[in-house]
């Protein structure tokens, strides 16, 4: 099972081709209010996570994800 | 106090930068008359109407006129209530007979709209342990009927078949399983690979829902769709449909082979608490969906305005939606929403009604001008279509 650490630089990696502003990312970063995604960037951005690492996200779980850091803590436990 | 509006103050600042620079309101058209299924009044201009969901030209048809006449003087105008209560007549039976035969299957029932049938049977069928996989790029009343509900909802990449499976092999074992698709997806005009997604589904031991409402009338044999065309029909287990595109009125409904399908007339919610269809709505509906079972040389016809449009339009120099035809509906991408809308405003200028379609409606943000043929549009008005794009396209400079 993969450290949270590798989670973590992994999901950062992700998150670049769609960081069009450029911002830097941290695990406080949020994507509606810093990243300023709309829903589709989210989708999308989601469905590479899920492939990524073998897991569903599912749209309601997505609605209790607002940061970087969250996202992370819920990949380790949908992959615990 | 918080002005609850003030989460609107974007969308209203870029309505007005688009207003302020003298275009005409590409959401706010009136059509003062309309003479046929092809030709209105817009702004004293007789218009060629290329953005409507006409597509099989039924809306003038003189048989479904005279039926609407007929109920709305033997039954009065609308039924003030539910269909569960005092809101089914002879006609709504009737209607609803129309489509088991139109499509071969055992139940059909008649929402008040198609919204309402997507909103009520995905909402309902699909409880909290079960999941709705469905494409990412799905109506916003597929998106409704999943918010409406309580089930987990797992979006996945536009017609990819891959991408469905994986999701579907993540899904806990013992879990109900719901997979959601469209035949014709409305913003490009492209169809599903319904034959594999539908097979995926099975295999993995989901129900499928196919959506065809761009479809209905017109792709397929018998017009049923395009799990007609594809050959899978058999295996999907709810088609939801709508009276508002080739059937020519406004209604929705979902049609089903499901043993146990009409207990949904009793718990699902968007069919009990709304009224139900006006009579004179129900009988032009059943008598067009006759009519369209019988339709091969209009269908023939369409097929060929698709074909033409399509490769007039690409010959132009418009960048396209699809690569070849693949519905009634042609999209053009437009670079931006400014010259959308001044390529929209410089085609109803020369004379021809288009849809301008913009996000969140739109994949990719992507922002559209979109065509919808229709089987009554004539060869000569799709040469003149083309000649008005032609026009258009290089006075705003879309096209050299």
């Amino acid at each position: 099972m993969p450290d949270r650490q590798q989670t973590l630089s992994k999901v950062l990696e992700l998150i670049e081709p769609f960081n069009k502003k450029g911002v830097a990312v941290s695990e406080s970063t949020r994507f509606a209010q810093d990243l300023e995604w709309d829903s589709l960037t989210v989708l999308d951005f989601v469905a590479n996570i899920e492939d990524e690492f073998d897991v569903l996200i599912s749209m309601n779980l997505q609605a209790e994800i607002e940061s970087v850091g969250q996202l992370a803590d819920a990949l380790e436990k949908l992959q615990a | 106090m918080t002005d609850l509006f003030s989460k609107f103050d974007p969308i209203i600042d870029q309505r007005d930068t688009l207003l302020r620079t003298g275009l005409t309101d590409p959401f706010n058209l009136v059509m003062e008359r309309v003479e046929s299924p092809t030709v209105a009044i817009c702004n004293g201009r007789r218009t060629i109407l290329l953005g409507t969901y006409n597509y099989m030209g039924m809306t003038f048809d003189s048989e479904v006129v005279a039926a609407g006449k007929k109920a709305l003087d033997e039954f009065g105008s609308g039924t003030t209530g539910s269909r569960v209560l005092n809101g089914t007549y002879a006609g709504h039976r009737a209607c609803e007979d129309a489509l088991k035969e139109f499509y071969a299957m055992d139940h059909a029932m008649v929402f008040s709209t198609g919204y309402q049938a997507n909103l009520g049977v995905i909402s309902t069928i699909a409880g909290k342990e079960d999941y709705i996989v469905l494409d990412i790029d799905s109506h916003a009343s597929i998106y409704d009927g999943c918010a409406l509900g309580n089930a987990q909802i797992v979006p996945f990449r536009h017609n990819d078949i891959e991408a469905l499976e994986r999701r579907l092999k993540r899904i806990p074992e013992g879990a109900g399983k719901l997979v959601v698709l469209e035949g014709v997806y409305s913003m490009l005009g492209d169809i599903a690979p319904l034959k594999d997604m539908v097979a995926v589904s099975r295999a993995n031991g989901a129900m499928v829902l196919v959506d065809e409402a761009h479809s209905m009338g017109f792709i397929g044999e018998h017009g049923r769709g395009v799990a007609e065309a594809q050959g899978v029909i058999d295996d999907v287990d709810f088609i939801i449909g709508t009276f508002s595109k080739s059937v020519g009125t406004v209604g929705g409904f979902c049609v089903s082979n499901h043993p146990k399908f009409e207990i949904l007339r009793l718990v699902c919610r968007p069919y009990v608490f709304t009224a139900s269809l006006p009579p004179s709505v129900v009988a032009t509906a059943a008598t067009s969906i006759r009519k369209l079972m019988d339709s091969a040389d209009k269908r023939a016809h369409l097929w060929e305005n698709s074909k033409r449009l399509h490769a007039g339009l690409r010959q132009l120099g418009f960048t396209l939606g699809t690569d070849e035809p693949q519905s009634a509906i042609i999209a053009v991408i437009m670079p931006d929403l400014e010259k959308g809308a001044a390529m929209w405003e410089a085609l109803l200028n020369e004379g021809l009604y288009v849809n301008l379609a913009r996000p969140p409606a739109t994949p990719a943000g992507m922002t559209l001008l979109r065509c919808s043929l229709c089987a009554l549009h004539s060869e000569e008005q799709v040469g003149e279509i083309l000649g008005m794009f032609a026009a258009a396209g290089r006075a705003t400079g879309c096209i050299s």
